[in-house]
């Protein structure tokens, strides 16, 4: 009896397989220059890797073999900051829903798999380098209007401003925004809409927001349709593509806050 | 109003407006043309009252305007579009991450049906003009150039595609419409999703049945 346990024991402790991938990466040695995809092959990638830790991986072997590494972007790689978006085999962030591609892990894929990889397209967002983008376009849309006017002195009392649940909850859900831009990626236009809309509708349901209301939409869409994003057909590939799954709900709600500001703004 | 109708959302408005307009004629349309399996008088009787009533002119018009707005604006999004997006990717997205071919092909089934319409007005609205008497009074015999027309078997497949190609156009216009509007929300977008699919099919399959009644019923 004892011996027979001892012996099922051993087999319970197996090392994870290693698999052998072939990549075809996006090189581009800068904004303007013509980039072209090359194919590199990585071996002993272990499935609990994130696909940050496979790319690291293929740079440090790059390394080694003195060609320059690959560039992208990454920061926090816990899937809270949206930088490190790229477009896996055509999708954004790889090809499961509601994840980054820090938090893609390489058991979903399968050894001998080919993996494209390459930079979100669109004219609003320029190619820097390899896979990095520039996304500042992002930042001036945040600056013409997606921020609130607060009081200086003392800390106002907690609970003092009211808000209902329900207003608190969609405001969150778009605040979960982490301007990453896959919702550009993914669209067959790269529109902008789902981004801008995130934060429209943030601070349009939060009291605090009503300020800058009208002017907010209204400065927020004239900037982005300034940077050259696409116009919105509602596809829904954003919404698919999110990884923080923001709805096309905000997109609707912008549309009526526009509107809405449209018809009350006194500015020409 | 200029910065409205130039800005991305106020052109998405016009486009929901005005398909809102083109998609309610279609099913008026086809539903008056379901009156060719009552018989020819109850057909052109029909057509005579709609074209010979005050609201005429207007809704005529209207329904041009609007028509012109819709391409002109999808022609204009469209290259707008493209040149947001210089350069494609080299793969297309997983199937978790896709959205309907309708959604991704309007500017197609939108350019067939241009053409559609415009060959369709032409064989009908401005075809052969024949007359025909019932109880004293002359009305154009559109049933007799309908019969006609559907005798060749190539112009009811074409007729037949390119109303399959405007039920695909519906399918992702309808709901479209009311997310354009700005109508988006728990409780009645799946509805809205659902009832623009039923819109579709029924638009699409009332039209292909006269083609096809004819071409089998009304031989030579």
């Amino acid at each position: 009896m004892s011996a027979n346990h001892s012996h099922s024991a051993t087999s319970t402790q197996k090392a994870p397989a290693s698999m052998t991938l072939t990549l075809k990466v996006w090189r581009q040695s800068g904004p303007h220059s013509e980039g072209r995809f090359e194919e590199y092959k990585v071996d002993g990638i272990v499935p609990d890797m994130s696909f940050l830790e496979m790319m690291d991986v293929l740079n440090q072997k790059l390394i080694k073999a003195g060609i320059e590494q690959v560039s992208f972007d990454h920061d926090c790689r816990e899937g809270i900051c949206g930088t490190c978006l790229m477009v896996i085999n055509g999708s954004a962030h790889g090809p499961d829903r509601g994840v980054t591609t820090c938090q893609l892990h390489m058991r979903r894929f399968q050894d001998g798999d080919t993996i494209v990889i390459e930079p979100a397209r669109a004219k609003a967002f320029p190619i820097i380098k390899d896979l990095s983008i520039n996304r500042s376009a992002f930042d001036r849309i945040t600056a013409s209007g997606g921020f609130i006017s607060v009081s200086t002195g003392n800390a106002p009392d907690a609970n003092s401003i009211l808000i209902s649940k329900t207003a608190a909850d969609l405001a969150m859900d778009a605040a979960a925004c982490i301007g990453c831009g896959a919702c550009v990626a993914s669209c067959k236009n790269a529109s902008a809409m789902l981004f801008t809309s995130a934060k429209v509708s943030h601070f349009a349901l939060l009291p605090q927001g009503q300020p800058e209301r009208t002017d907010r939409v209204l400065g927020m869409v004239k900037q982005m349709d300034i940077e050259g994003f696409g116009n919105c057909t509602n596809t829904g590939a954003c919404e698919a593509a999110c990884p923080k799954e923001i709805t096309l709900e905000n997109i609707a709600r912008m549309n009526r806050e526009y509107l809405r500001a449209m018809l009350v703004t006194r500015k020409s | 109003m200029l910065h409205f109708l130039r800005s991305s959302v106020g052109k998405k408005f016009i486009m929901g407006l005005s398909g809102l307009g083109l998609s309610g004629f279609v099913f008026a349309h086809m539903t008056g043309n379901l009156l060719v399996f009552k018989g020819a008088e109850a057909y052109n009787m029909y057509g005579h009252f709609m074209t010979h009533n005050p609201a005429y002119p207007l809704i005529s018009w209207s329904l041009v305007l609007m028509m012109l707005v819709h391409a002109f604006l999808g022609i204009l999004l469209t290259k707008e579009n493209h040149s947001a997006r210089p350069s494609a990717y080299a793969v297309q997205a997983s199937p978790a991450k896709s959205v309907t071919t309708a959604s991704k092909t309007m500017i197609f089934s939108g350019s067939i049906l241009l053409v559609f319409i415009i060959t369709h007005l032409a064989t009908f609205k401005y075809g052969n003009h024949y007359d025909v008497e019932y109880g004293g009074q002359t009305v154009r015999d559109l049933h007799r150039l309908m019969v006609e027309a559907f005798q060749n078997p190539a112009f009811v497949v074409w007729y037949v595609v390119a109303l399959i190609v405007m039920g695909v156009h519906l399918r992702h216009g309808v709901s479209s419409i009311f997310q354009s509007l700005g109508f988006n929300h728990p409780r009645y977008t799946p509805t809205i999703k659902w009832i623009g699919i039923v819109y579709a099919i029924v638009v699409a399959a009332g039209f292909i049945s006269q083609p096809i009644y004819v071409y089998l019923v009304h031989q030579g």
